[in-house]
């Protein structure tokens, strides 16, 4: 399972890659392989305000549709829009291609909450049973 | 069976010239419509209806019935949806003249008997579930959900008092969110404990002037029995938030206890599921919606009364949330339902309810050698097991599909979430051991063969009038309309 190291990464499963004052989010490997072939996106609208921890979108696969949690608060300010057509990019590419949005931050000293690669890397395997 | 046929479509059929009727020929002109109707007449060419003859048509659905699987032909096991046997005494009694042919505008002086018959169930329903009022309008179990979500915001609103939060537990049926979205409320989701149950310090935690109710379902989708119930609608009450039941699991609890003594506000019944009515095709469903006296005024109009010996629609209801549905809900699922009620009895609905926890614990010990429980506490009428521990990389899907081979369906997989690749078995009461012993044997047999020959049973159904269905593509690319 792929758990990159230069990301931050929350309980519910969602990646974050900080740039300065903008995170890019996605959904991380080990979800999309829970979730199995994904087959629709919902994502926030640019523009909008997500709140962290809070539901901002949705993935739908064959199995379950499930929420994806904002990982930190502020202004959407992309929505990768490949997904529309291409829900499949969350199954091949998680962190690259299959990037959900960015967001502008309201507060960066909320990101210190999240959990580092091996911090995430073990709550995985607790949580895998 | 032989070869199945090959069915085309209807349109694919289309032989122009051939009628199921023979019209007499018309001995008045013709008048084009557009002289009649003008600018209203739309589209200049007629629409493409297929042409055929009366045997042609009913070929045609004969022979898709045949490619179908219905609780007629053997156990149907999904899991929360109550598949049990309809009896046919209800279609008898739903076909009387006097129902069938009913017209809902028809005056209330000429449907006396059918307004009783509708008062009679909702007091049943009453009795059965411990409510003071109920409307049978609501026509499936999420369009119940949403009537009895709006009593509670109509309730609160009036109180001066609205509120924002639904919480619900992950344990929850899906529609339940679903619903209080729909209705207007942020859905917050609280966790389950280790025992499958709500955490009640967790429940407590939370309780403030936003919590605008919970929604439970009793029995959870796990088929635990929520210990706590009467203690968590204290909770809720003391903190001025009512309290919703989700009763599709109503069938696990008849006769043995009721939601209005736990202290309940509102809930709703699937007709379709408890009291035995058709689950085909999607409907047509039933969901009335019971609730105490306070919501009472809030029911959708018009509500059923009696003055003076008769039967009369109230209309003059105004704190009423409105109507939910034209007309009076799907009327002769309601009759099939009294039927059922009337001839099971007290007794009879206790029995069944207790032969459906009975059959669920039967199933969940024979296959306990077999799969891995989802949580290893007390069951009533349902079992989920997980996919921990399947031979040869067979999922959860793997099985379901290869249980279609051996001539069932498959019960509900991948829920609830809060189980690895859920497999989720509701045998109801009216299985005989002889047919979820088949069930139990197809199981053991399919373990097998994962061990042994995993691929196979991965390529399944192998014996199904289709192969193994390309789910995401159907799922990413539908195609959803008809294209010569």
């Amino acid at each position: 399972m792929n758990i990159p190291s230069d990301l931050k990464y929350t309980k519910s499963h969602e990646w974050i890659r900080v740039e300065g004052n903008v995170g890019t989010a996605g959904i991380t490997d080990f979800a999309q392989q829970e979730l199995g072939d994904i087959v629709f996106v919902e994502a926030p609208a640019q523009g909008s305000a997500v709140a962290a921890g809070a539901p901002m979108g949705s993935v739908e696969s064959v199995k379950a549709v499930s929420e994806i949690n904002a990982p930190a608060s502020g202004t959407v300010s992309a929505v990768n829009a490949d997904l529309t057509d291409h829900p499949e990019l969350l199954n091949a590419d998680p962190y690259g291609k299959g990037w959900i949005l960015k967001i502008t931050f309201a507060n960066t000293g909320e990101l210190s909450g999240l959990m580092d690669a091996a911090a995430y890397a073990a709550y995985v395997a607790e949580s895998a049973h | 069976m032989s070869r199945p046929i090959e069915e085309k479509l209807l349109f694919e059929k289309d032989h122009p010239g051939r009628v199921g009727a023979s019209v007499p020929p018309s001995d008045v002109p013709e008048v084009d419509p557009r002289t009649l109707f003008g600018d209203m007449v739309r589209g200049a060419a007629p629409a493409f209806l297929p042409e055929m003859s009366e045997v042609d048509v009913v070929r045609h659905f004969t022979r898709l019935s045949t490619y179908n699987y219905a609780v007629d032909f053997g156990l149907y096991p999904l899991g929360s949806c109550t598949m049990k046997y309809n009896p046919k005494i209800n279609e008898e009694v739903a076909r009387l003249e006097g129902f069938a042919r009913l017209h809902p505008l028809q005056p209330e002086s000429t449907t006396q008997g059918a307004l009783e018959l509708m008062a009679t169930l909702q007091n049943a329903l009453c009795a059965i579930t411990g409510m003071d009022a109920c409307t049978l309008q609501p026509a499936a179990g999420a369009h119940g959900e949403f009537t009895g979500v709006q009593l509670i915001r109509a309730y609160l609103e009036n109180q001066g008092d609205a509120r924002k939060v639904m919480l619900i537990p992950d344990s929850a049926h899906g529609t339940n969110p679903a619903s209080a979205h729909f209705s207007g409320y942020a859905v917050e989701q609280i966790q389950s404990g280790p025992d499958g149950c709500v955490d009640l310090e967790a429940l407590k935690a939370r309780m403030k002037p936003d919590v605008a109710a919970i929604m439970l379902t009793v029995p959870n989708t796990l088929g635990i029995f929520e210990k706590n119930i009467a203690q968590i609608c204290r909770i809720l009450h003391a903190n001025g938030s009512q309290v919703y039941v989700d009763g599709a699991n109503l069938n696990a609890l008849m006769g043995i206890t009721r939601p209005g003594d736990w202290g309940a506000d509102v809930m709703h019944i699937n007709l379709h599921k408890t009291f035995s009515t058709p689950h085909g095709g999607g409907g047509p469903g039933a969901g009335p919606v019971a609730c105490k006296a306070h919501l009472e005024p809030y029911l959708p109009r018009p509500v059923l009364a009696k003055k003076e010996g008769r039967y009369l629609w109230d209309r003059d209801r105004p704190k009423s949330i409105g109507k939910v549905l034209g007309f009076n809900g799907n009327f002769l699922v309601l009759v099939r339902a009294l039927c059922y009620i009337e001839t099971m009895g007290a007794d009879g609905l206790k029995r069944a309810s207790e032969l459906a926890v009975l059959n669920a614990n039967y199933m969940r010990s024979k296959l306990r050698p077999l799969l891995e429980l989802g949580f290893d506490g007390p069951t009533l009428h349902e079992v989920v097991f997980c996919d921990k521990g399947l031979p040869g990389g067979v999922t959860t899907l793997d099985l379901a599909k290869r249980l279609i081979d051996y001539g069932f369906h498959p019960p509900t997989v991948y829920f609830p979430l809060i189980v690895h690749g859920a497999l989720m078995i509701e045998p109801t009461e009216t299985e005989p051991r002889e047919e979820m012993d088949r069930f139990v044997e197809a199981v053991a047999a399919i373990v097998k063969e994962a061990e042994e020959n995993p691929a196979y049973v991965k390529a399944a159904p192998h014996n199904a009038y289709r192969r193994r269905l390309d789910e995401v593509a159907a799922a990413r690319n539908p195609r959803l309309t008809y294209k010569p």
